[in-house]
């Protein structure tokens, strides 16, 4: 997300340096949202009993902002608002506004769960460091694998394929985001499910 | 929404110069006695058509004394590209400000120019309620919507509290209200422009609505109360950071242009007269060191003419001032074209090297004094005024009328709406095109014009030209 602006930063500064800035910028942002969104989680997870419900509604949760993506399909303006000098905080607000950083959680407790069933029964001072120091994975993977993709697409157009790529290449994938975002939930939540029986 | 971007999203002002040329000519009809409703006229100017030239398709308003100025789309390139909030919305619909009326109307040009009907009407009201502001006038669209420039305030005169800018949301066409959060020293308004990727805005000044509303006012203007200075804001914080003063001799500061090319902080601006000598000027802003500067580049005299050949308004100088009131810049920030309405000349500078504009090319039609008919043999009333340069900058059109009150003080006898075209050649130079000439219905005046697709007075853009 956002490789459009690292290439205009490269462009207007004329440097490759610029637009490897803005992608630092970019993923700083964007690792900042994902690991604040996954941060609640991590805390609630201490509350081991509770685990299931957790991860249900956690799978409702973003189920829910899926449907709400594809209904109200309008990017906020406080979007608009950020100065194109502010790539970071602009990567955050979309992260949160699209709902990436959400779509992590289901995984993110997917592999949670997985490490609580192999430790057994620890206490929950163990359980929590175990949490958020998969919370952080979870999001510098997820970062990774963003930058990798971007960053690749950015090089591309700014060194080889030129502006008419930004132009034409495009789609609008909104609705295919905020139906992925259902998807990944309802997934989640009939692993749940299944595993109760 | 669309699944793809719209096609007339250019992301650099270079591809816009490739991009297909355009096959119309949207043209604001305005009704000078307001017997009669103002109207929006659409051209075929795709060479080799059989109606190329003509008037295919007139949207004629459901109310009159509207006045129609300047107008916009709501989107254009920065708006359709993928760094703005809403990427996937069309060019689609022109935005008409009435600037007697304060009435608003948003024409749909889809699916075919020469189906455009209104869409929707924005009623006076609604903008004096949630603005503040009337006299809408200059439309862009931008990071935050649609931008409207206005040039009253509130109260019926439009004196009460100064004009600014306010936002219109860029699909359901709601008027959200007021831009500026800080204004600074800023109490008159006109044209308003800015350099997207830096983050910064130009705004200009005309007069107050007393000023203008009834014709000019000369004693205002020889005791230099018409508006003489410029503005700089910051985009995004909504707050002036910088104001020049161009000198108050130095009387209107109408069309701010900033560079296509986002990467060059520079920009140009007309001013309309100068009271000591009668001139008209052009100066160069530009931004260095974190602040913004301007200077005089160029200036073009006024021409002696005997008495009996001047309006009543002009008797007493014994001179026709050029009357600079409208300038345009080519898409590659090659080419500046200035309208000299009074001496009925379109002046066409290089800007190569911004701060040293070179005239490359001139045109005479129309005058005050010269009333130069068109080649094709047809006379040609008033002077050049509103400008619009094709995307790859090849073709130059523009009206004959300023205003309603105004024209009928410079030119009494009266200015009937024509639109015509010069070629340009590779290196510069102009030339009015024979087949050219478009008249409009009787008692119709024609102000601005919008090339179908986008044109060097409305698109902005994000990414610079490589």
């Amino acid at each position: 997300m956002g490789w459009p602006l690292a290439v205009s930063a490269g462009l207007m500064d004329k440097s490759p340096r610029a637009l490897f800035r803005a992608l630092w910028a970019l993923s700083a942002g964007h690792l900042l949202a994902t690991f604040l969104v996954l941060l609640p989680f991590a805390f609630l997870l201490v509350l081991a009993e509770w685990q299931r419900s957790i991860q249900i509604g956690a799978s409702l949760l973003v189920i829910g902002f899926g449907v709400y993506r594809l209904i109200a399909r309008r990017h906020p303006r406080a979007l608009a608002r950020i100065p194109p000098t502010q790539l970071a905080l602009w990567s955050f607000a979309v992260a949160i506004a699209h709902g990436a950083a959400l779509m992590l959680v289901p995984i993110y407790l997917g592999l949670c769960q997985a490490f609580e069933f192999d430790a057994g029964h620890e206490a929950a001072g163990a359980l929590m460091k175990t949490s958020l120091g998969m919370a952080v994975l979870v999001s510098l993977v997820h970062v990774a694998a963003m930058v990798g993709a971007g960053g690749c697409l950015a090089w591309l157009v700014y060194r080889h394929l030129g502006l008419r790529f930004v132009s034409r290449s495009w789609f609008n994938l909104d609705a295919v985001w905020a139906a992925s975002l259902v998807l990944v939930g309802a997934v989640a939540l009939a692993l749940n499910l299944a595993s109760w029986r | 929404m669309t699944m793809r971007p719209d096609p007339t999203f250019h992301a650099s002002p270079r591809l816009a110069m490739e991009a297909p040329a355009e096959n119309f000519a949207y043209t604001l009809l305005l009704s000078p006695d307001f017997s009669k409703p103002d109207a929006l006229a659409v051209i075929d100017v795709k060479p080799g058509s059989p109606t190329y030239s003509q008037i295919v398709h007139t949207v004629t308003m459901p109310n009159k004394g509207d006045e129609f100025h300047h107008f916009g789309w709501n989107a254009c390139s920065s708006a359709l590209s993928p760094l703005a909030g809403h990427a996937f919305i069309e060019r689609r619909y022109l935005i008409i400000p009435g600037i007697r009326s304060s009435r608003i109307y948003i024409i749909d040009t889809k699916p075919d120019p020469t189906k455009a009907k209104i869409h929707k009407i924005i009623e006076p009201e609604e903008i004096f309620k949630k603005t503040g502001y009337s006299r809408p006038h200059t439309i862009h669209c931008g990071p935050d919507g649609i931008y409207v420039s206005t040039l009253g305030g509130g109260g019926k005169d439009g004196t009460n509290g100064p004009p600014g800018v306010f936002i219109m949301d860029c699909e359901t066409f709601e008027v959200l209200g007021r831009w500026e959060i800080d204004r600074g020293p800023q109490a008159l308004h006109y044209d308003f422009w800015w350099n997207l990727p830096r983050d910064y805005m130009v705004t200009s000044e005309w007069a107050l609505p007393p000023q203008f509303e009834n014709g000019i006012v000369p004693e205002d203007l020889l005791a230099n109360k018409y508006g003489h200075r410029l503005h700089f804001w910051d985009l995004r914080a909504r707050r002036n950071v910088q104001t020049i003063d161009l000198g108050a001799n130095h009387q209107m500061a109408l069309e701010v242009r900033p560079a296509h090319d986002p990467v060059r902080e520079y920009g140009f601006v007309g001013v309309v007269v100068d009271t000591t000598n009668l001139e008209a000027s052009i100066w160069t802003w530009w931004r260095e060191g974190g602040k913004f500067h301007a200077e005089k580049t160029a200036t073009i005299p006024p021409e002696p003419a005997p008495k009996e050949n001047l309006p009543p308004l002009l008797q007493g100088f014994g001179a026709v001032p050029p009357l600079v009131t409208d300038i345009d810049l080519s898409m590659d920030d090659r080419f500046l074209y200035v309208s000299c309405w009074g001496t009925g000349e379109m002046r066409q500078y290089d800007v190569t090297d911004p701060r040293k504009p070179k005239l490359a090319g001139s045109v005479h039609i129309g005058g005050i004094a010269r009333r130069t008919a068109h080649p094709n043999g047809k006379s040609f009333a008033a002077g050049p005024q509103m400008v619009e340069i094709s995307r790859d900058g090849r073709r130059v059109y523009w009206t004959n009328s300023l205003y309603s009150t105004w024209d009928d003080q410079f030119y009494p006898d009266g200015v009937p709406g024509v639109e015509v075209m010069a070629n340009v050649g590779r290196n510069g130079g102009l030339e009015l095109d024979k087949d050219y000439f478009v008249s409009f219905p009787d008692g119709y005046r024609a102000h601005q014009i919008r090339l179908e697709g986008g044109d060097c007075s409305t698109d902005s853009f994000c990414y610079p030209s490589v």
